[in-house]
């Protein structure tokens, strides 16, 4: 493959995105959680395999852009064999770090994917163990706040435009 | 390196040819190369080039006094001075009064009329189009009454390739108000398109050298007899009376060169842009699933666009995917436009958020081989697969 694809993609997102890892639906998941939507262009789904808040197995899967996918590659390697509670300090810009850095339009996409991450570790303690530990902020982090906003733009964007009938194939 | 490369974005920068790069460089420093308004020789090869060029123009639009073409830097450029500079010169008679232009015209059109009707206390209405991108005469009857001052319908257009019946159009705008100034963006239809200014009744029309394989920086604005333009540029008037500065000869050779190409074979080239066209589209019909045709089919679709929504991938990652096999495209997503909604034009037809999203424009061009066409088809799936693999969005079958 070639890599003259113009940056303001460094090589580290251009890596992931082509070689994305922990890619897929995970049957055994004890959560999952979804960030963003079909209609803002990117989203990300996580899968969390949780034993004794320990993420023993994470896995993504991504409707995006290079970097939507990138980040949330990233993110799935680096909570693996972290404690919900260490899993939980992880912010936005330790993605974009990690990534390399993202052009600054893309700082969305590692909010989405860490937004995707807090809202599975609430979802955990509140459905699954439901039980919430001291440590776990009652209020809406920076990253699940933006990525309701995003959500929630979106959604009042998409309402003006009328759903089409398009021609297209069956197959 | 991938194997093979096939540039598909004509539609946002054109690949320039051989034969007409070679015509450019001797404008640099060997001819031509004065200033068409100085009496002495370079300056006398710079103003019979751009003289000729123009008679080449004129001939391909069955235009009779080549005066009425103005050379500007580009179609975009062309459009504003269209826009920009009807409603300027015109601003005491058209107070109150109303812009129309249809909702999916280019930008260089949308942004000016609603940039100076905002500062001369005007209406710009966007008129709807139907589902395939047409403006249906009758809906457009309706907008136009007696404060309708200008109105811009775009002949071709740029993103979904829809070929407006323009004359039906023109037709219901003269009989509703005969003083209404008509613009139209030929820059998609010229040289793809036939254009006959005998026939076809308008008042100014736009044309962009990039759309035809000559070189970015020359676009082209017929003005019509007795429609009064202001200069949006100030400066020293050269041969152009509407557009300051040095007229750019080397690139207006390599324009002269694109149409002489493009209207040499004219017929044949059209017919062969269309084989293309829809080779590749059936191609991509027949080997991926879930793909959504924007835009017309067959006749009233432009003889070199395709314009597919790829469902449950988004277009950007596309775009780089297909660029990793040496396939050059583009795509309607917000995030390949680095704004936060995707093409207006898409919009515009009423395709959802996440099917602009995962939309997809080629262009074919005379210069492609059918073999360039099956390198397409054949990655193609293999891109679409591999995101889809990755998509949340895409159902999974048993």
């Amino acid at each position: 493959m070639s890599s003259r694809i113009p940056l303001p993609y460094s090589p580290v997102v251009l890596e992931y995105f082509r070689n994305p890892k922990n890619v897929g639906r995970m049957e055994n998941a004890t959560v999952q959680s979804t960030a963003g939507s079909p209609a803002c262009g990117d989203m990300i789904r996580l899968y969390l395999r949780i034993e004794d808040d320990l993420i023993v197995e994470a896995t993504f899967e991504s409707y995006g852009c290079a970097a939507n996918i990138a980040a949330a590659s990233i993110l799935t390697e680096m909570i693996k064999g972290k404690t919900l509670k260490e899993a939980w300090e992880i912010k936005w810009n330790d993605i974009s770090d990690k990534l390399g850095g993202l052009p600054p339009i893309k700082y969305h996409c590692s909010i989405l994917a860490v937004g995707a991450l807090k809202r599975a570790i609430r979802t955990y303690y509140n459905e699954v163990r439901k039980e919430v530990p001291d440590w776990l902020p009652k209020n809406l982090s920076t990253e699940e706040k933006q990525t309701m906003e995003e959500e929630e733009l979106i959604e009042r964007m998409y309402s003006r435009v009328p759903k089409s009938s398009g021609a297209e194939n069956g197959k | 390196m991938p194997p093979k490369e096939v540039y598909f974005d004509l539609e946002n920068s054109g690949y320039v040819p051989d034969d007409v790069v070679d015509v450019m460089l001797p404008y640099f420093n060997k001819r031509g190369y004065g200033h068409p308004a100085i009496t002495h020789r370079l300056g006398w090869e710079a103003l019979d080039l751009i003289i000729g060029t123009k008679e080449l123009v004129a001939k391909t639009l069955n235009l009779a006094n080549p005066e009425n073409l103005v050379f500007t830097h580009s179609g975009t450029e062309a459009n504003n001075l269209a826009i920009q500079g009807y409603l300027i010169a015109n601003r005491d008679k058209l107070r109150g009064k109303k812009v129309l232009v249809s909702s999916i015209e280019h930008l260089s059109v949308i942004f000016p009329a609603q940039f100076v009707s905002e500062l001369l206390g005007l209406e710009v209405i966007k008129v709807p189009v139907d589902k395939e991108g047409f403006v249906d005469p009758e809906v457009l009857k309706y907008y136009v009454d007696r404060d309708v001052g200008l109105v811009s319908i775009q002949l071709v257009n740029h993103e979904i390739g829809t070929i407006q019946k323009l004359r039906d159009l023109i037709e219901v705008v003269r009989d509703r108000n005969p003083d209404v100034v008509f613009h139209t963006d030929a820059s998609d239809a010229y040289g793809r398109v036939r254009i006959d200014l005998r026939d076809l009744d308008v008042d100014m029309m736009t044309l962009s050298s990039h759309k035809i394989h000559g070189p970015r920086g020359v676009g082209v604005l017929y003005v019509r007899d007795g429609v009064r333009i202001e200069p949006i540029l100030r400066g020293q008037l050269s041969v152009e009376k509407l557009w300051p500065g040095v007229e750019l000869t080397p690139l207006i050779a390599g324009f002269r060169k694109a149409v002489e190409l493009a209207f040499n074979n004219f017929e044949e080239n059209v017919k062969y842009l269309t084989s293309l066209r829809d080779k590749l589209l059936n191609g991509i019909l027949n080997s991926v699933s879930d793909v959504v045709l924007n835009g017309p089919s067959g006749d009233e679709r432009a003889p070199d666009n395709v314009n597919v929504a790829f469902k449950y991938v988004e277009g950007e990652a596309l775009t780089i995917e297909l660029s990793g096999y040496g396939v050059y495209v583009s795509s309607g997503s917000a995030c390949s436009s680095r704004f936060l909604e995707p093409s207006h034009v898409l919009l515009a037809i009423g395709r959802e958020y996440e099917l602009a999203h995962g939309s997809i424009l080629f262009k074919v061009s005379r210069y492609h081989k059918g073999e360039d066409i099956d390198y397409a088809l054949e990655v193609l799936p293999k891109a679409v697969d591999r995101l889809r693999t990755l998509s949340p969005l895409t159902p999974r079958r048993a």
